[in-house]
């Protein structure tokens, strides 16, 4: 029987040393895919590998230990690392915790950073490779796009992903909120800091306008100026320009404020009021935190940006319970779907091998009747049918029948077993004509 | 006929009010679209209703409480789908339809009757002025449901708790627009109101000021607007203060159109609790 495996490791598993060395660059997955699928219990395969976590999700053929140990002896050997060295990073999912896996992944709900939006967007990409390559099929097919779906309900039916959780992106958000549109407006960036230049990043990508940076010694602010495309501004005339600047992003490493209220209430004057919104990264900081008092104008220090996030952060675990509820659900009913793709083939294969037994038989007996009379053949054909549908009802509905906690596969491994069954009759059309679905008579 | 359609429209801005307030706290778009198809049907009957009853009546139908509260509500419903159309902010509806309503129901309890129109207000002047300055009126009533959003958006910024609010009302910047957009449609629709009054009051009382309460508080109204309107040209007053000037204007607009009929007698009383 074919089973949905998992095996990975991510973020909370493995260290980063271990996760670089397990990924696969997006130019060689090709290969990784095909030869993944070359495997003789893997049917069907998918490879996701991020900066924090590296998947592979099969379609092992037989049973799902050995899809686990060919997939794990596949990642060690593709990388060239001793399997037992891996063995404690690894972790594997199979049947119904492999859909929920996947579905939990997509939705950014085992994400580092809960409910960021990068994931889902990855996972997309690595079921792109793989129908690109071909090794996706009917099952892991209907398993990812499913996937991509729970994590649209679970995006659009709850807020785990609805606001900022880092604080460059909660610098952008502000100033959205104050501004309108960004598209007309300059950013000015003082000092350089790894923070700030992240946030002016953002703000350049969410579309403002112009970037002016300035910095203690001039030719760091040109060096920086080029890398954003902007304008470097000197030290000294940091008061000058100021008053052109609607956004400040303030990194110095200066000890004391570089910018009083009186000098924010001077340039807002300038302004006609026009808001400033100054975002203050320094510590010690460099922008008097009280002229956030001062009408349209906003000071926020690296403090309140990391308060907001963390508010944020807060609302996403609140919503994140909510999440996993619509994923059960989605497993649930998805894992039916996955059965009934079991029971299906088996029920068809039991009953043509009942047929062929009940055609040899009846042909047996009009053969020694050696009756020409029609009537005769037709009672006896009509005999046998009726004996092998209702021997055969009961069974087949059992099959059929949907219970919470039932081991499909188990069950359908006894059939198979008790009526010796062909194991790979798994992909067989199903039944031709559909009346020998119906109980006759 | 028109008495019915008029007060029936006090139940289309409820459902309205209240679709546009289950969307400010669901967040749920529909909500808000099902809640302006409401306000447009309830306007629409609304119109019909005005028209109605001013071929029943033989005049202009502005000149009792019933009358001028139901064409005030009519006036911001119309507004502010307008402002809705231009500026795509449904949210506005939570704070403007309510609004609509309260002066809608305020007119349901009034006497619908027709009754005679007193031989000052036959006039041709009477719906050029009192239109003019209802409409103008209803502009500067979504100023102030901007500028109230406004305040409460400024001051989640400021104190730099991020919630639900925050999240649910739109920029400072669009806000603030808004308040400039109605003040320059707004103010010009005050002034020639207040303009055509007196000049319809040289005819029929034979001066153009006489100082009466509804005269004295439309000044005052007036230069509160002109203030601002001064203010934000020469020294860039926004945002804030011309959000809390868009409050307060509202205010004086509410006191010189209910307050003076209500409380303080003079030239101007068609329109008290008993009319």
């Amino acid at each position: 029987m074919s089973s949905i495996v998992i095996v990975g490791l991510n973020h909370r598993t493995a260290p980063v040393e271990v996760r670089e060395r397990l990924a696969f660059p997006a130019d060689s997955i090709g290969r990784a895919l095909r030869g993944l699928v070359e495997l003789e219990e893997i049917a069907e395969g998918i490879i996701l590998s991020t900066c924090n976590r590296v998947e592979v999700c099969v379609l092992a053929g037989g049973d799902s230990y050995k899809g686990v140990t060919a997939v794990k002896e596949y990642l060690a050997s593709y990388h060239g690392i001793p399997g037992d060295e891996l063995n404690g990073f690894l972790y594997h999912y199979d049947g119904e915790a492999a859909v929920k896996h996947l579905f939990r992944v997509s939705s950014s709900l085992d994400s580092m950073v809960l409910g960021e939006p990068q994931i889902l967007g990855q996972v997309k990409d690595a079921y792109g490779f793989a129908a690109e390559f071909r090794t996706v099929g009917p099952i892991l097919d209907k398993f990812y796009t499913k996937a991509f779906s729970v994590a649209k309900r679970v995006r659009t039916e709850t807020k785990v992903a609805s606001s900022a959780v880092s604080v460059s992106y909660a610098a952008v958000e502000l100033a959205k909120k104050i501004f309108g549109s960004l598209k007309d407006k300059t950013v000015m960036l003082i000092g350089a800091g790894e923070m700030c230049e992240l946030a002016a990043r953002h703000l350049l990508s969410a579309g403002v306008k112009g970037i002016m940076v300035t910095n203690r010694t001039f030719e760091r602010a040109v060096k920086l100026a080029e890398e954003f495309n902007g304008t470097p501004v000197r030290f000294d005339e940091l008061g000058t320009h100021l008053k052109t600047a609607d956004i400040i992003l303030s990194s110095t490493g200066a000890p004391h404020f570089i910018l009083k209220k009186e000098d924010v209430e001077e340039v807002i004057r300038i302004r006609k009021n026009r808001p400033m919104f100054f975002i203050d990264m320094a510590v010690p900081r460099d922008i008097d935190p009280d002229a956030n008092q001062i009408d349209n104008v906003y000071v926020y220090d690296i403090d309140d940006l990391n308060n907001v996030i963390e508010t944020n952060l807060e609302e996403r675990q609140k919503e994140a319970a909510r999440a996993e509820e619509i994923v059960a659900g989605e497993v649930r009913s998805f894992f039916r779907w996955l059965e009934s793709q079991q029971v299906t083939p088996t029920i068809v294969m039991l009953r043509r091998k009942f047929e062929e037994v009940k055609n040899a038989e009846v042909a047996k007996a009009i053969a020694m009747l050696g009756a020409e009379d029609p009537k005769t053949k037709k009672v006896v054909e009509s005999l046998a049918s009726a004996i092998l549908n209702k021997v055969l009802h009961p069974p087949i509905t059992a099959l059929k029948k949907d219970v919470d906690g039932r081991d499909v596969t188990e069950l359908v491994a006894t059939v198979r077993e008790l009526f010796d069954l062909p194991e790979n009759g798994g992909n067989q059309p199903p039944a031709p004509d559909p009346q020998n679905e119906k109980e006759g008579g | 006929m028109h008495i019915a359609l008029l007060k029936v429209t006090t139940a289309f801005y409820l459902v309205g009010a209240l679709l546009y307030l289950y969307f400010i706290v669901t967040l749920k778009e529909k909500s808000a679209k099902l809640g302006r198809m409401f306000l447009i049907i309830g306007v629409v009957l609304h119109a019909i209703g005005f028209v109605g009853r001013y071929f029943a009546a033989g005049y202009t139908p502005i000149t009792n409480l019933f009358e001028s509260l139901s064409f005030f509500a009519m006036s911001i419903v119309a507004v502010f789908l307008v402002t809705e159309l231009r500026y795509k902010l449904r949210i506005l509806g939570s704070f403007i339809a309510p609004l609509a309503f309260a002066f809608s129901i305020f007119s349901a309890f009034q006497s619908g009757d027709v009754a005679r129109l007193a031989p000052a207000l036959n006039s041709y002047w009477l719906p050029i002025h009192v239109m003019l300055l209802f409409i103008g009126d209803a502009v500067f009533a979504v100023a102030f449901g901007a500028g109230i959003m406004y305040l409460l958006q400024e001051k989640e910024v400021k104190r730099k708790r991020l919630g639900a609010i925050f999240k649910r009302l739109p920029s400072l910047d669009v806000l603030d627009e808004i308040n400039y957009r109605c003040l320059t449609v707004g103010f010009p629709l005050l002034t020639l109101g207040i303009i055509t009054g007196s000049i319809w009051a040289e005819y029929a009382w034979g001066s153009y000021w006489s100082w009466d309460p509804k005269e004295t508080w439309s000044l005052i109204t007036w230069l509160l607007y002109a203030a601002l309107l001064h203010g934000r040209l020469t020294v860039g007053w926004r945002g804030r203060k011309a959000a809390i000037l868009a409050i307060v204007g509202f205010c004086a607009i509410l006191f010189t159109f209910l307050g003076v009929n209500l409380l303080l007698p003079g030239l101007h009383s068609y329109t008290s609790l008993s009319g």
